[in-house]
């Protein structure tokens, strides 16, 4: 009984005397950030502080949905966040966002122009584009010799049990939709039924549904097929040089993460400095080389083709793939039938 | 045959017990960044684990609130199981059972739920809303643990000391805490634990750039869980087999001495 209550004793001293009371309150302006996990190179935010003379509070969550719930609920005065552009599009039609005043934003100028005016915020009233990407195919050059140009690869009996799926239900059921000549956005019963029905059949096939597992399987060459976003792809390349990335010719889902000022922001100009200080070149450049993800900036490209791990159609994203991809809606009152759809995929053996 | 086999199923649960940490910690030495390629040994990630403040500032928090969180539901908890074990009839059995709705009840309901409290009374969520909510979670696990003890003591005991003239204090003091501090302890062990292995009710009760280590793992999962973790989670089981080390041959030592007298 000693021996637990003087290690929690020794444990207790240890935590308090390492780190001591942190917590700098002071007059500065506080800037609340609120990021995906691993998203940013931290050092940003501390040359931000220091530019702007300010405190940045950054927090990370997991997923688009939690930082959502957070938001809504006011947990905190949350002044910039990081939507992906459909939960922006539900953002916005439920006034969770502010409409950004551009003035403040002139960086916004170095923004690849393709990746503005997205259909889910017409005029980049709400948001600013971040990182942006493709879902794709990843795959193995040495176990697939066959050129890799159509979704129909995973239905291929060839590759049974060499194919590691996406676990989650848009970037799945999309991708058979895709398959069958459809829009990953469809409003048709018949046609989700019809790509639920494509996964089902295929499923025997697969390895299984995986998230972030499937990169360090494709490093590990345990397949030779997944479906990856393109961000994901470039780190798996940089690792494995068999390795190869493919947008199919059916089309795919194109992604832009933006950043956005939630109607919780106390500090709205700060705010806009900080989104206009993400889009400056050397900033962006930094954010890019520890993500690996595509940056939305369009002057990096001279430096970033220099350099091996981007020097690639996956980090760039070519016009014309694109021009085939669409952007995921907001499917508002028709989600249930996608939801159950995947249900159905996911229960069946 | 019967003794290979039961050596067999001790080694097995050993292995499946300590093999994971040993691989984790393997590969925190690991140059490369993915478990599935060995780029030679590397002390790399320690080095990083030092220079990130997010990850410090994280077990900061995390310490602290598993921290204070043991100490006040112990006491609170305690209080409570004493106070439960004298009631009787209706009045015990719905506040047992009050007690055991939040153990059922699933965490991310009870996470929402604290979320949307704090909301209600305007409350801002960081640091302080977080801590309340550990410290209530942890509350009926020491209630739970506590409670069988006081069942298991002898009744006589407490009556006979405050015949001979105890106080109810001084009966409590010596009386019926000492009995009772094993309960004590395993449910202090049990809320500290806890603490540290929450992610769902923290993140919906934290804020304001406060987060702990589960929250930082779970929001890092997306991009590949970084190797630092690996080295943080090694040095902290080192720390732990240290301590627990030190503290058994502390006590050996004390009881030889005891033996030879």
């Amino acid at each position: 009984m000693k021996k637990i209550s003087l290690l929690l004793a020794v444990v207790l001293l240890l935590s308090t005397m390492l780190f001591g009371c942190g917590d700098n309150s002071s007059d500065k302006p506080t800037l609340y950030v609120y990021n995906v996990g691993t998203y940013i190179d931290k050092s940003v935010n501390d040359m931000f502080e220091e530019e702007f003379d300010c405190n940045v509070v950054y927090e990370t969550y997991d997923s688009n949905e939690s930082m959502y719930l957070k938001v809504v609920n006011a947990t905190s005065d949350y002044d910039v966040i990081f939507p992906s552009d459909y939960m922006l599009e539900k953002m916005i039609k439920e006034e969770l966002v502010l409409p950004l005043n551009h003035e403040n934003i002139p960086n916004m100028a170095n923004i690849r122009e393709e990746l503005l005016g997205g259909s889910f915020d017409e005029n980049n009233t709400y948001g600013v584009p971040y990182f942006y990407g493709t879902v794709g195919i990843l795959y193995n050059t040495q176990t697939v010799k066959e050129p890799v140009d159509s979704w129909g690869i995973l239905w291929d009996e060839k590759y049974a049990d060499d194919i590691l799926m996406y676990d989650s239900q848009r970037d799945s059921l999309g991708i058979a939709l895709k398959y069958l000549g459809y829009s990953m956005n469809t409003r048709n019963k018949d046609e989700v039924l019809k790509a639920q029905a494509a996964l089902i059949q295929q499923k025997p096939m697969i390895v299984g549904y995986f998230t972030d597992s499937v990169m360090d399987m494709m490093i590990g060459e345990e397949a030779s097929l997944a479906v990856v976003y393109s961000g994901d792809a470039v780190y798996c390349m940089s690792e494995n040089e068999n390795l190869a990335y493919a947008v199919p010719k059916e089309g795919s889902n194109v992604w832009i993460d933006c950043m956005a000022i939630p109607k919780t922001s106390k500090q709205k100009e700060l705010a806009e400095a900080y989104i206009n200080f993400m889009c400056r070149d050397d900033i962006a450049m930094l954010n890019t080389q520890e993500v690996m993800y595509s940056s939305a900036n369009k002057n990096l490209e001279a430096d970033l083709r220099e350099e091996d791990w981007s020097d690639n159609d996956a980090y760039f994203v070519p016009q014309e793939v694109l021009d085939r991809c669409e952007f995921f809606n907001d499917l508002g009152d028709f989600l249930p039938v996608f939801a159950e759809a995947w249900e159905t995929v996911k229960a069946s053996k | 045959m019967m003794k290979f086999l039961k050596k067999f199923y001790i080694y097995i649960v050993l292995i499946f017990l300590y093999a994971p940490v040993f691989v984790m910690a393997v590969y925190s030495f690991n140059e490369s960044r993915t478990s599935k390629k060995w780029g030679g040994f590397s002390l790399k990630w320690y080095e990083s684990l030092f220079h990130n403040e997010e990850i410090l500032s994280a077990l900061y928090y995390t310490l602290i609130v598993a921290a204070v969180a043991c100490i006040v539901s112990t006491i609170v908890g305690t209080i409570s199981a004493i106070g439960i074990y004298s009631m009787s009839g209706k009045v015990k059995s719905l506040m047992l059972n009050v007690n055991y709705l939040p153990v059922i009840n699933p965490d991310i309901v009870t996470g929402i739920s604290m979320m949307l409290l704090f909301g209600f009374c305007s409350i801002r969520q960081g640091f302080f809303t977080m801590l309340i909510a550990h410290i209530t979670f942890c509350i009926p696990y020491v209630v739970l643990s506590v409670l069988p003890k006081l069942n298991q003591m002898d009744k006589h005991l407490v009556e006979a000391a405050m015949d001979l003239g105890a106080t109810p204090a001084y009966t409590l003091r010596k009386i019926v805490i000492p009995e009772i501090l094993p309960g004590i302890l395993t449910g202090a062990l049990m809320a500290f634990t806890l603490s540290i292995d929450d992610f769902v009710i923290s993140f919906f009760s934290t804020g304001s750039g406060v987060s702990n280590l589960s929250i930082y793992v779970y929001s890092a999962a997306k991009r590949g869980i970084s190797p630092e973790i690996n080295a943080l989670s090694t040095l902290m089981i080192l720390t732990v087999s240290v301590l627990l080390a030190i503290v058994n041959f502390g006590s050996n030592k004390k009881s030889q001495e005891k033996g030879d007298r």
